[in-house]
Parts: C-alpha cells; structure tokens; sequence
C-alpha cells in the first residue's frame, strides 16, 4: 500500500478516496482500456458508470463528499465527441458553477475535476486518475463533517476563463 | 500599429567576435520590427560544441546558471539566442531538466553552490530566426521591405542546430527560412544539404574532413545556382565564409560564394545602409552577388511558358503541400 | 420494499486475472455481511455455463430478487449474465455487474491489498444499486430491411453484395464518380500476381445491375437520425451534370473536352483526365461527370463542346444537387483510407526531385491502362531506369507522422521489385526497417523475391538527394542509409526511387465518425467494438465497419470484414424486430410544474410540451437516455430509467461503505415525495 503521509500527515494509514463519474461511452471504455492494457494507476478511485456526463446530477458529488469521499473525478468524452452530441458541455458548465459553490463552502475546488478520455485513451484516463490522486493527497482528507474542511484564507480563486466557460 | 516586444536575451561569445556583423544587422532590423533585447547580467559560456562531451553535468550546471540569471532578471519569459549552438545548449538543458529528475536535481545542487536555482521549463529558449518569423510574422515583414531583393538567388542554409529539441517545425527539411527570404522578395533555390553539417570544430581537428564537409555544401549551393548562402548560425557563417578559399585550395575548385546572415539579407531588404548591417566584414566579399539585386532576370522575361511535353508524366503539384 | 430483497452476491475468479491479485474468497466471505445479501459466492469462471447455472439455481431455489456478479467490465459479459437471470425468471434489468477486473484486478496488479479492498468497495456500490434496480421491459421496434453501405471499395462492394444476394435491399452510396475504390488503381495483387482489375471488374458489375442494390456515386451521406433498426438517413447526390437516364456513356463529351487536368485521384497525380470525365473503362456507373471547377464553361463562361457533341443531349448544365431521406436497418462503414502524403517528408524529395514518385503513382505506372500503359518509366516518360530503390515505412511506424504499421506496404514492394524486375533489366534495393510477410503465403513470395536477386538492404533510409558526392554519383538519385546489418552507412545511387506511403485514415474519419456516432482512435481509425471477438460492430448498435476504416490491412482482410459485416446485418434482419435497451428519460406529469427548462436542453428534441396540460413529455421514439434533463430538472421530477436517482445515491453510499462517517446518522439526498 502507498504510504499518503508522505504527502499530507493526515492521512495516517489511509489513502485518499475518489469517487468517479465515467460516461458510459467514452471514458469507462478508457478506463476498461487502461486494465486490458494492464496500465497501473493508485487504487483511489472508485467509479461510478453512468451514460453521459451530462446525467451529472451536482447533489452526486455533494453526495460524494459528505459521504467520506475525498475527491469526485467526473470524466466524459472529448468536447465535441460526445455520444449525445453536447451532454459534456452541459457537464462542463454544471461542474465549473459546482468548484465555485464548493469553495464558497471552504472545499478546495480541485476536490472535483472534469477530464475527458477518448474510449481509445486509456492512457489518458490512467494518468489523470494519477495526478487527480496526488493532488488530492496533498490537500489532504476532506473531513466534511469537521465543519472547516479546506478552509483557509488562501484558497485561490477560480480562474475567470473556466467560471466563464461554455 | 506595431506593438513592441521585450525579450530576455543571451547573445553568446560569438556575436561579439567572429559573427560581429550578425550583431549590427540584428541590432538593426530589431529597431525596425519593435524588439528589445535585455541582455543577461553576467552570463556565461554556453559550452558550446564540445563540452557536453567531455564532462556532462558541469556542462548542463554552466548552461542552467544562465538559464538561472536569466529568471532572475524578472524579464521575459522567452530567452532569445542568435547563435544556434548557445541555443541548442540553452533549450537542450531545459528541455532535459524537464525530462530527467536526476539531472534536475544534480544539476540544482550545483547551482545552490552559488546560491542559484533554476525551476526547469521556467522559460522558453527560443532561437532569432523563430522569434522574427512566428512572433513578428511574415505579413508584418512584408510591410517593410523598401527593396525587395528581386534577382539574387539564395540557398537557405539552416545548419544542423535549430530544429532540436522539437521546436514545431520541420526537423529533416525546414523551409521558414526560405518563406522569410520568399518574403524579402529573393529567389529561393532548393538547397538539399540545408540542414548538413559545415565541419563545425572539425576545422581545428581535422582539416581533410572539415573541408570535405564544406565542399559538399559549397558544391550543392553552386550547382543549384545559388549567388549567396544565407544562413542563420556563426559557426556555419564562419565555416564557409573564411574557409571557402582553403577549400579551392586543396580540391582545386574555384567558389565565390559569399555567405551572409539572415539578419543582414532583412537589412538590405529594408533598405538599412550596409554600414549598419556589418557588411563588408565578410572574406569572400558579397559585393557581386548583392549587386544584382534589383536587377530583372532577363532570362526569366525571354522565357516563354514551356509547353507541356506530351510524354512527359505530371510532377506532383507543391501547393496543396501536406494534409496536415 | 427494498428492505425484503435477497441479494446473490457471485465473485469471479476470471482463472487467475481476478483470483491472482484480488482475494475473491474473502471479497466473498465479506460480502455475506452486506445488507439483503442471501447468497455469497466465489467462482472460477462465473460466465461458463456452469457459473451461469449457479445463478440459475439459486434465483429458482433461493427466490433471489437481485443479482450481482463481480467479474470483468459490463461491456463484457453484461448481456451474459442478463441472460442467465431471464432464463430463470428474473426481470434482466434486475442484474447489476461490479467491474473488479478492468477497473480493480488488472491495474492494481503490484498492490493485492488494495486491490482487494477497491474490489470490496466496487462489490458493496453494486449491491447498494442493486437494491434499488427496477425491473424493465426493452422497447422492441420493427427492423427496416434495407441496409445501408458507405463506401464502394472492395470492402463495401463485398458487404453490399453478400446482402443483396441474401434477398435484402442495399443503398451503396460512393463519394467518387465510380465505385472501385483504391483496388481499382491496382494493376497486380500479391502474392498470386493476380490481375486486379481482372477479379474487381466482376464484382463492380454486379453491383451496378443487381436488381437489390441502388448505387448512388458521387454522392455522400449527410446526416443519421435514429436508431439500429431505424435510422434514417440523408445522402446528397452531388450534380453530375450529366442526364443519366440519355447518357450511353459513348465517350463523345471527354474526347472532345478540351480542358485538361491532372487527375490526382485515380490517377496518383501521375496522369490527365478531361472536366468531364469517366474515372476508368470499367468505372460503374458508364457515366461521366463534369469536374465543374475545371470546366471552361463553369469557370467563364463559354464552351459547351460536350453539350455540342453529345449525341442524346445528356449534358445539363443546370443540373443541381439532390437530397434523398431515407430510412434504412443498419450501416456498413467501409470508407477505405487516404494515402500518406510524402510530402510531408520533404527529405525524402516527392516533389521537389523529378523521379521520386509514390506507391500509388507506381501502381498507376504499371498498370497496362495508365499513363505511361504499363512501362516503367522516369518523369521524362521516356527513359527506362536502370536502378530502382523502394523505401518502406513512409508515414508508417514513425512516430513524427504515423506511429503505426500499415501492414501492406511490405508486400506491395516485394511485388514493385517483381514488375520491376519483370519489366526492366533494373537492379532493386529495399530500404526497410523489418519484413513483415506474416499472412498465408506471403513469406513464400518473399523468399522468391531474394532467389529473383532484389537487394535487401535493413535501414530506414536517411533521405533522398541529388547533392553528388562522387562522379559516379552525379545524374543520379543518392539514397542513403544506415545498413545495420552491417553497421555502416550506405549510399546507393539510383535512377528511381519508390516512396511506399503508408495508409491514413480519410481527412474526414473523425467527423464521419461523429455523423454516424461511432468512436474513433486517435489516429482516425473506426472504433470496433471489440478489438477481438467483434472488430466489425461499433460502439452504436446497427453501424458496422469493414475495411481499412477500421485499421490498415489487405484486400482478402477487407474482402472478409465486408461479408462479415453483411452477416451480421442479416442475422439483424432476421430477427425481425430489435430489442433496444429501455434506458429511456422519464417525466413524472403530475409534479412538473412545466417550466420548460428540459425541453430545449434535449439534443434530440425529444421532449415535447404539451400546453393543454402544461407539463412536458418524453417521447420515448427519440429519447436515448442521455440523462441531461435528468440533472437538470429543478423539481427533480424526471427519472433516467436504470440510472435512477436512487439507484445512483444508493450506489455512493455503497461505494464509500469504509469511509462514511461512524456514528452519523445517515443522510440521504431525498427527491420530494409526490404531494
């Protein structure tokens, strides 16, 4: 097992927890892509299938992370790739206006990212769920139920291009 | 309107020496396309050639210090170098840096012995010819050329430096430099060896293969009719232009090639006077070859279209060049 | 109602890809403590008719309501397992997989541990949604009998063929003037050195006068609505300018037409054609169109020699693009591939040094009805050449342009160096990085090749020049080469070089891809569903690729593929009727406070509002389950059929099983219960 300390020390013996939002048609197939192709990536994600990211209902990730999850990846088709022609636009705007509303809340707004993999990127899918863990494992548990979370005066803002966006 | 533009910049040893006209004619057309250059303080050797050979890690360390000063004059992100070989060095130590963990931290602990750190990829190194190209752009060169330079036939010679680490254009066959001069109004003739090797310190080494090498060259520019080689690296400017004589030397031929740096073929097209443009510096004199600047191509009028020979099989047309 | 359900809990050990990393005897014993959890087992391979026959046995003996199998990805053995529960009596849609070997097993391969435990959070998420599944009924929807074929190379005039012989109607639509596509240009084919126009010609015959097939050339389809068994489709017949219906295809108009351009289609760049023009002899249709961007007539204004001489008054110059609707059952993609453009490797000289010329132009060379009629001959058309190289592997296994194999050139050069051979007294130098000749009899014809005294020579060639070095070298192409044989660099002059160019995908793949909703690999190649056991069907039920669409290979690969595509359209139109997957939106009336919010959110214009009530409605004809109106219902009174609200909290809890906070009570997101 990774030892998380080395990044944040409160994790003590556990590791971080994701909770994913694959769509059905581009990004699961990457991640069933990544495991054929035996691409390793850490055990931190924990994947939910659903059509499109477009079926992304925000009280999913609330859900998520009240839960004790420590960081919601939602991962679709490229843009303009989509199966349903635009769901991941839809995805987009709805979890750009979710960061904001989460740091208002003392969550630090990488705790949710978008990411896009072709069902041909399986390489892509491994390295995001990569990076998505470590950042998460810098931040650190999210405590939902500690009340202060993130909070910390110094949680940078959203940049204006992605609050903006589509 | 014209913006202007701010670079960080490492001019190398050579540009105050051997390549002392590159400096002028760059200073020059700088002026007229609104660059500033803020030179590094204290820089260093880049290594040049042979160095990395000989002992790696003080190379990339004598490289990253300059990379390290030149974050710390607070300028520019992109660090300009004229001379390919500082180029190479400057972009191949970032680019490696990046790449290698271990050489980035060995390379680092070197630096801390002077109090110096470098964070790698915090620039971008860039070679003269792409900033005057991608930055400035064709269109906005074209409204400066006063004299087009109509009539003289130029081999676009790239040398084997400026295309590594990727830097977005042709590594095997670039052509920017030939769509600059296309643009100068010159006659581009196809130069096959565009990207060979001109000896570089092979002329201290061993003379037979130095000038071996720059005879290959010398002969392709001649037999594609080139009046001049136009080149963008010192050390190729220097190769073939004070060599050039040892060569009809030693294989009996008889080359007047003068070879000029881009910069001073923008000069002239810009109708800057030669004085400014370091010209007249050079050993084999360009004199001649930029005497028929201006003039018609005579030939080129009497010509008439060549009718299509009815056996003959279509060449593949040029313009719709790479789906890509 | 969900606190009765009994849960079977079946772990796969996949033989040693699941068991090998996961503990599926303790994921199996663990699960047994799950909520409803009746049954809990361990299985060496749960989609074998005996693991079937478990779940069988247990959903009859122990009245299980829901079944969960954790094995490998739903896109595997879903249908699998679905199956076995509708065998003993359980709605199918009450089956739920948990994907511990894709998603667990197989990427967490250096870590047992965690991977076990993930497996232990993927099984728990599973039995949390399937407590909340409910049972559903697929929609079944008539199949439209006539077929749809994209494409008229070998591939797709094989696919279109084998279904119109079957009895079923087939719509063949062809960008270019005639079908034939790439296998046309070919004069021989390897290894047999078979005739290609000879074994083509036939078959594009038959296409053109099959009583079950409409051919529709020059034409391309627009836009797919719809859904397997029903799609409907918009194809765009270009103008031909031409009355098909007077036209005899005599050839007075082409013979007479005094504009001449270089066809760089059929002919490679290496021949002319006329503005109006019929590709080939054999092309099918006889017809001809009129190029009109290098007609006279079209560019200024006067001419009309074809119309002058056309002995039926087939010329119509006012002809204009025609639009056909028309619905169709299922799709064959076989849209063949582009060239490699050798341009883009300018070193290598393909335009710039006259005799440097490409696969394809070569085969046009060679050909006996091309433009030099079948002689070897320099650019000069005259010359024969005394030495020929063929370089390998331009735009193919490079990874500045094309990263991948294109699986035919090998071959295609060993049969170049033979009509070379055959044709001219010229020595022949491979350039290759390896031979590749793996199929049926295709290494025999290699070692014939090296009795018939080509030279091979292992080395990526380096570039082409004319820069002579030597005497003997002047006049001459310089190829050189590292020899790693033999560890030496080489440079062989030549009087011609062979550039063999590898395949591409078609400019366009991706955006055909995204017409037909099919996926695309990053290079441009057409998804298949599965890269094994189903490189013919698509990610979107009813669409099927054959041929190099899918990924470079030879005429008898894409001869297969096509009749393999052909099949499974039949065993299609043989069942009559489609099942469709009932994952459709639902709109509760009696909550929707009408908004309208969803209405323009849909991408299909599936939901309609009707004013006299004031609430919207689904139309489950249209509607593909996205789930974007799902999400964004402010009143949260849409459901995604299978996708439930619940059914999706329900699998996060499950999922965070370890985490959730101790002690808490549990806080669920409630939807609002009907007032």
């Amino acid at each position: 097992m990774v030892d998380y300390k080395q990044y944040h020390p409160a994790w003590g013996d556990r590791s971080p927890v994701i909770i994913g939002f694959l769509c059905n048609w581009c990004s699961y197939r990457a991640a069933d892509l990544a495991g054929t192709s035996r691409f390793g990536y850490p055990a931190t994600l924990r994947d939910i299938r659903i059509m499109c990211t477009g079926r992304l209902d925000p009280t999913f990730v609330i859900k998520a992370l009240r839960e004790g999850a420590d960081g919601v990846l939602v991962m679709g088709c490229h843009p303009g790739q989509c199966h349903y022609e635009e769901g991941n636009f839809k995805a987009m705007r709805r979890v750009a206006l979710l960061r904001r509303t989460l740091s208002q809340l003392g969550v630090h707004p990488d705790r949710v990212q978008l990411g896009w993999a072709s069902a041909a990127q399986g390489i892509i899918f491994t390295e995001t769920v990569k990076e998505m863990t470590e950042k998460i494992a810098k931040l650190g548990p999210l405590k939902w139920h500690d009340n202060n979370h993130d909070a910390s005066p110094h949680l940078p803002p959203l940049p204006e291009k992605e609050a903006t966006h589509g | 309107m014209e913006n202007s533009r701010t670079y960080t910049y490492y001019p190398g040893c050579s540009l105050q020496a051997t390549a002392h006209a590159y400096d002028e004619s760059m200073q020059a057309v700088n002026k007229q396309l609104g660059l500033t250059f803020n030179e590094i303080d204290d820089w260093n050797c880049c290594g040049a050639t042979e160095y990395f050979s000989v002992d790696a890690l003080p190379a990339y360390s004598l490289v990253a210090r300059n990379l390290s000063l030149a974050v710390q004059s607070n300028g520019s992100q992109d660090l300009v170098a004229p001379c390919s070989a500082c180029f190479l060095n400057l972009r191949k130590t970032n680019d490696y840096m990046s790449k290698y963990k271990d050489l980035n931290s060995q390379v680092n602990q070197a630096l801390a012995a002077g109090g110096l750190s470098y964070e790698a990829g915090a620039l971008n190194v860039r070679h003269l010819l792409d900033v005057v190209i991608e930055d400035v752009g064709l269109e906005q060169i074209k409204t400066k050329v006063t004299k087009p330079l109509s009539g003289i036939k130029v081999a676009p010679y790239y040398g084997c430096l400026i295309v590594r680490p990727e830097t977005g254009y042709n590594t095997e066959y670039p052509t920017h430099l030939d769509e600059l001069m296309v643009t100068l109004g010159a006659d581009v003739v196809d130069f096959p060896m565009k990207t060979h090797c001109c000896g570089g310190h092979m002329t201290q080494i061993s003379e037979e293969t130095a000038y071996e090498l720059i005879r290959r060259l010398l002969q392709n520019a001649s037999d594609y009719g080139a009046d001049a080689i136009v080149t963008l690296c010192p050390m190729c400017q220097l190769n073939l232009d004070a060599y050039q004589n040892e060569v009809n030397r030693m294989f009996g031929t008889n080359f007047h090639i003068p070879v000029l740096f881009f910069t001073q073929l923008m000069g002239i097209a810009f109708g800057l006077s030669e004085n400014a443009l370091g010209l007249g510096s050079e050993i084999i004199p360009a004199g001649p070859a930029l005497a028929k600047i201006g003039t018609v191509d005579e030939q080129k009028t009497r010509e008439r279209p060549k009718r299509r020979d009815k056996k003959a099989l279509p060449m593949p047309s040029m313009d719709s060049g790479g789906n890509e | 109602m969900s606190e009765e359900e009994k849960i079977g809990v079946y772990i796969c050990h996949c033989g040693h890809n699941i068991a090998g990393t996961v503990d599926v005897e303790g994921v199996a014993e663990w699960a047994k403590s799950l909520p409803n959890v009746t049954v809990s087992k361990d299985y060496k391979f749960m989609c074998s008719s005996l693991g079937q026959e478990l779940i069988e046995e247990d959903i009859a003996e122990q009245g299980l309501s829901r079944v969960v199998v954790a094995a490998c990805s739903p896109h595997m053995h879903e249908p699998t397992f679905r199956g076995a529960c509708s065998r003993a009596g359980l709605n199918p849609y009450l089956f739920e997989m948990a994907n511990i070997r894709e998603h667990a097993s197989w990427v967490h391969q250096d870590d047992g541990e965690a991977a076990t435990e993930k497996a232990k959070s993927i099984v728990s998420g599973a039995v949390s949604r399937a407590r909340e599944l409910e049972p559903l009924e697929p929609f079944r929807a008539p199949i439209d009998e006539t077929t749809l074929v994209v494409g008229g190379g070998i591939a797709g005039i094989n696919t279109a063929l084998e279904i119109a012989n079957a009895g079923y109607k087939v719509i063949l639509v062809e960008r270019e003037p005639s079908i034939g596509g790439h296998m046309a240009q070919f004069d021989k084919t390897f290894p047999t050195l078979d005739c290609s126009a000879c074994i083509l010609t036939p078959k594009m015959f038959d296409v053109g006068n099959h009583p079950n097939i409409e051919l529709m050339t020059y034409s391309e389809v627009e836009q797919v609505d719809g859904y397997v068994g029903n799609f409907t489709v918009r194809i765009r017949k270009k103008a031909r300018m031409i009355d098909v219906d007077l036209c005899t295809g005599c050839g007075d108009c082409w013979e007479r037409c005094p504009a001449k351009v270089v066809d760089t289609v059929y002919e490679a760049g290496l021949g002319y054609r006329t503005a109006v023009y019929r590709p080939f002899p054999q092309a099918v249709p006889k017809y001809p169109v009129i190029d009109t961007e290098s007609c006279i007539y079209f560019k200024n204004g006067r001419c009309r020699a074809c119309e002058k001489f056309c002995p039926t008054d087939a010329i119509k110059f006012d002809q204009e693009d025609e639009i056909i609707v028309t619905s169709v059952g299922n799709i064959v993609l076989a849209t063949g591939y582009d060239l490699f453009d050798s341009r883009r490797l300018p070193q290598y000289g393909y335009g710039r040094l006259a005799n440097v010329f490409t696969s394809l132009e070569f085969e046009r060379m060679t050909n006996a009805s091309g433009p030099t009629d079948g002689k070897v001959l320099l650019r000069d058309g005259v010359t024969e050449p005394k030495s020929v190289a063929i370089l390998h592997c331009i735009g193919s296994r490079d990874k500045n342009t094309n990263d991948y194999c294109s699986a035919i050139c090998c071959m295609a050069a060993l049969k170049f160096a033979h009509l070379v051979k055959e044709k001219t007294d010229a020595e022949v130098y491979n350039f290759y990085i390896d031979m590749r000749t793996a199929p049926k009899d295709y290494e025999t014809f290699y070692n014939r090749l090296m009795q018939e005294g080509t030279h091979f020579i292992r080395g990526r060639a380096a570039e082409v020049t004319d820069a002579a070095r030597k005497p003997e070298e002047v006049g001459k192409l310089i190829v050189q080469a590292e020899d790693t044989l033999i560890g030496k660099q080489r440079r062989i002059p030549v009087d011609m070089v062979i550039l063999m160019a590898g395949m591409q995908p078609r400019h366009d793949s991706q955006e055909v891809s995204h017409r037909f909703g099919i996926g695309c690999s990053d290079a441009g190649f057409f998804n298949e569903s599965h890269p094994k056991l189903d490189p013919i069907a698509t990610m979107n039920a009813g669409i099927f690729i054959a041929g190099v669409c899918q990924g470079p290979k030879d005429i008898p690969a894409s001869v297969s593929q096509g009749a393999a595509a052909a099949s499974r359209v039949l065993s299609l139109i043989g069942k009559g009727e489609v099942e469709i997957e009932p994952v459709r939106a639902h709109i509760d009336e009696d909550r929707c406070s009408g908004c309208r919010i969803c209405n323009n959110l849909c991408p299909y214009n599936a939901i309609d509002f009707l004013e006299d009530l004031a609430v919207s409605r689904v139309n489950p004809a249209l509607c593909k389950g996205c789930g974007t109106c799902v999400a964004a219902c402010p009143s949260q009174v849409i459901d995604g059929q299978h996708y439930t609200f619940n059914s999706i909290m329900s699998q996060i809890e499950g999922l965070l099983w370890d985490v959730r906070p101790n002690g808490e009570e549990k806080v669920t997101f409630q939807k609002t219960e009907p007032v």
